[in-house]
């Protein structure tokens, strides 16, 4: 019995820290979304967050210098596609794919030299009292300083996007952004600038990766977590709860199939490896009828691209 | 005098070609920069980085393209190329963006593996092997985008992710076959099956250096061309990709032709694999593709989706991967270098293509006053 409680509680625990790369990752997106742009270049965002946080992490030994790189990386290329479909208003779909395309090469010319070698982490700290209830205390408060950073962001997104008028603003501009900008709102502006804010939001989920999960560069080592991320913003329905929901979900199903080889199953792991990817699928299934999305709340203007010239 | 930007009515004939070319150089421009940077990292000064990065793109260039072995690379890594560029572009007409092409093409290579060193064990025929070999790939292709078809057809669930999702299943599945029940007992523990037999091996010239994939290619290029051009299909696809509601008013059944174009794009994808095999590899590996899925949509959105345009762009990118290979073994560069240079081209083009759709007017002063 002991036994299977501890698996339990131990799978439950990698599940917090395998879902928190994509927490991030899909909080950054669904600021993106919600100003109306379609960024499908999450995979090279999180890269070049994960290989930037690494290289400043081993050349200075500052984690929080080492964050704060990995976001500007992010940012940069939160930039490049903004500018690309907010000013050229060029397709969002092909520019998030050379996003990708551009991510992964980056991190990895800029990776070349730093593969092998350790350097600082972030360490565990395991909140007072909290950490010392049993089960859920193992499970939530013994984790490192971005999964708590993640789990504060969740809520307080949540305010910023339904109680402020900062998140009413951002929400009009992805709904109506004729009504935006008849009211005033600078649409091309706060398109830019949630998706700068998008895409270093999302860094951070790859700079967890080298920084606290893997605590190691290894080239293209997201796997695909960019692309799990874009579904589970469509799962999360751009409300942060949900994505915390969904990044879990996920990040149970990959750290049950790590459990599951380490105990020793006769499933091949690589089909457990399959996991996360098929249950994306699933998951798009499930969330893809369009009366659905216009339930559900999507930004009406989602991937439109907003012009004053076009304007009728 | 004054200097006007105003929208074309009409994008002139010309910029179609002017675009893609300059924007390859650009592209080209621009990895110079970023290459010269690295190097700097490396090597502490300027000058020494720059005249490396000279010579990384001299052996770029010079020996994919200018030596007799080095274009018989190129040709053999163009094969692959065209089959998922032919495939995608196929299925891009119609706005359907299958981004699957790489678990297409695994896909394909499993079933073709299948086939020759299991299911026709015995057969002796190289023509009857060879023809089952590929029928097979076509069929595990076109399955494998069967499924993203199915859901966009009947769900509207978004192919984009689904296609990819699916290339992570494809190759953890080939992963599973070469590491596990089909690895070859011989193998030395190399991750890999068996050796093709002998009648499953496609006939190669320029003394074996090259095989026949590369004219079936063409073949299947100048079929898709004629598809496009001269039948119902190819005029029905192109309002279906234009104008969705056009095409459900002119009773155009879209959900067929959503399906067809994903599963006839999986299944040319799909051959690529085949023909991979019996051409060039002669046994499935682990991680046999460097990326061919993801450098055949560059190659297929370069050729803006023209299939004879896809066999010369896929003769650039093969190029480029060969060259890729060699900067990575005598300049220590990581093979990630074609997927800068991937990403770039596709800004410059489409950045291109939206400068493009401007142009300059230069106004005499009196002619300005005029107008105002």
């Amino acid at each position: 019995m002991n036994d299977i409680l501890s698996f339990i509680v131990a799978t439950l625990h990698a599940t917090v820290r395998a879902g928190t790369p994509l927490l991030f990752a899909v909080l950054g997106t669904i600021f993106t979304e919600r100003s109306g742009i379609m960024n499908l270049g999450l995979e090279g965002i999180m890269l070049v967050g994960a290989i930037g946080g690494f290289v400043v992490s081993y050349n200075t030994s500052n984690l929080l210098l080492a964050i704060l790189v990995a976001m500007i990386a992010g940012a940069v290329l939160g930039l490049i596609h903004a500018f690309f479909t907010v000013t050229l208003k060029i397709n969002q779909i092909v520019s998030g794919l050379a996003i990708t395309m551009l991510g992964s090469g980056i991190s990895g010319l800029w990776g070349k030299d730093y593969i092998g070698v350790v350097a600082e982490r972030f360490e565990t700290i395991s909140i007072p009292f909290l950490s010392d209830i049993p089960v859920i205390g193992r499970i939530l408060f013994q984790h490192d300083l971005l999964v708590y950073l993640s789990l504060l962001a969740v809520p307080l997104m949540w305010f910023f996007i339904y109680k402020t008028r900062g998140g009413m603003t951002l929400r009009a501009v992805g709904e109506a952004p004729e009504a935006a900008d008849a009211r005033g709102i600078n649409v091309f502006f706060i398109r830019y600038l949630y998706t700068i804010i998008g895409g270093s939001i999302t860094a951070i989920g790859g700079a967890y990766l080298s920084l606290a999960y893997n605590s190691m560069w290894i080239e293209n080592m997201t796997a695909g977590r960019g692309w799990i991320a874009i579904a589970l913003v469509l799962f999360a329905t751009w409300d942060p709860y949900k994505a915390l929901l969904g990044a879990y979900l996920f990040g149970g199903i990959t750290a049950l199939g790590l459990r599951m080889q380490a105990v020793g199953t006769h499933i091949s792991p690589d089909f457990l490896k399959m996991l996360p990817y098929l249950l994306t699928i699933v998951v798009l299934f499930f969330t893809s009828t369009d009366r659905l999305k216009r339930k559900v709340g999507a930004p009406a203007s989602l991937g439109i691209p907003y012009s004053r010239e076009d304007r009728t | 005098m004054k200097i006007k930007i105003e929208k074309r009515l009409n994008t002139p004939r010309y910029l179609s070609l002017v675009v893609p070319i300059l924007s390859i150089f650009a592209a080209l421009l621009i990895m110079f920069i970023i290459l010269t940077i690295f190097f700097m990292g490396r090597m502490g000064s300027f000058q020494g980085a720059f005249s490396e990065t000279v010579s990384a793109y001299k052996e770029l260039i010079a020996w994919p393209f200018f030596n007799q072995y080095g274009l018989y690379s190129t040709i053999s890594k163009m094969v692959p190329l065209a089959f998922v560029a032919l495939g995608l572009s196929f299925a891009y007409k119609m706005k359907i963006w299958n981004i699957g092409g790489e678990g297409q093409l695994y896909m394909g290579a499993l079933a073709a593996t299948w086939a020759a060193l299991f299911l026709f064990r015995g057969i002796t025929s190289p023509l009857l092997l060879i023809t089952l070999v590929a029928i097979f790939s076509a069929i595990a292709g076109a399955l494998w985008a069967l499924i993203p078809a199915l859901m966009k057809a009947y769900a509207k669930t978004d192919e984009i992710v689904v296609t990819l999702m699916l290339n992570y299943v494809a190759i953890f599945w080939v992963d599973y076959l070469v590491y596990g029940p089909w690895r070859d007992p011989k193998g030395f523990g190399f991750p890999g099956t068996a050796a093709f037999p002998e009648p499953a091996m496609l006939p190669t010239f320029f003394d074996g250096n090259v095989h026949i994939g590369i004219f079936i290619a063409i073949a299947f290029a100048i079929l898709l061309q004629y598809i496009n051009l001269k039948t119902q299909w190819g005029f029905n696809s192109k309002i279906v990709g234009d104008n969705i509601k056009a095409a459900t008013y002119s009773g155009i059944k879209v959900k067929k032709y959503t399906i067809i174009s994903l599963v006839v794009s999986g299944s040319i994808a799909g051959l690529g694999g085949g023909v991979q095999m019996m051409g060039m590899q002669h046994r499935l590996m682990h991680g046999f593709s460097p990326g061919y899925g993801y450098t055949a949509i560059i190659v297929a959105w370069l050729a803006k989706l023209n299939p004879i345009a896809v066999i010369f762009v896929s003769f650039l990118f093969g190029g480029l991967l060969v060259g890729n290979d060699q900067l990575q073994m005598f300049y220590k560069l990581p093979i990630s270098l074609i997927s800068i240079f991937q990403g770039l081209v596709l800004f410059c083009l489409l950045g291109g293509e939206a400068i493009a759709a401007y142009r300059l007017k230069i106004e005499k002063a009196e002619e300005a006053t005029a107008n105002e």
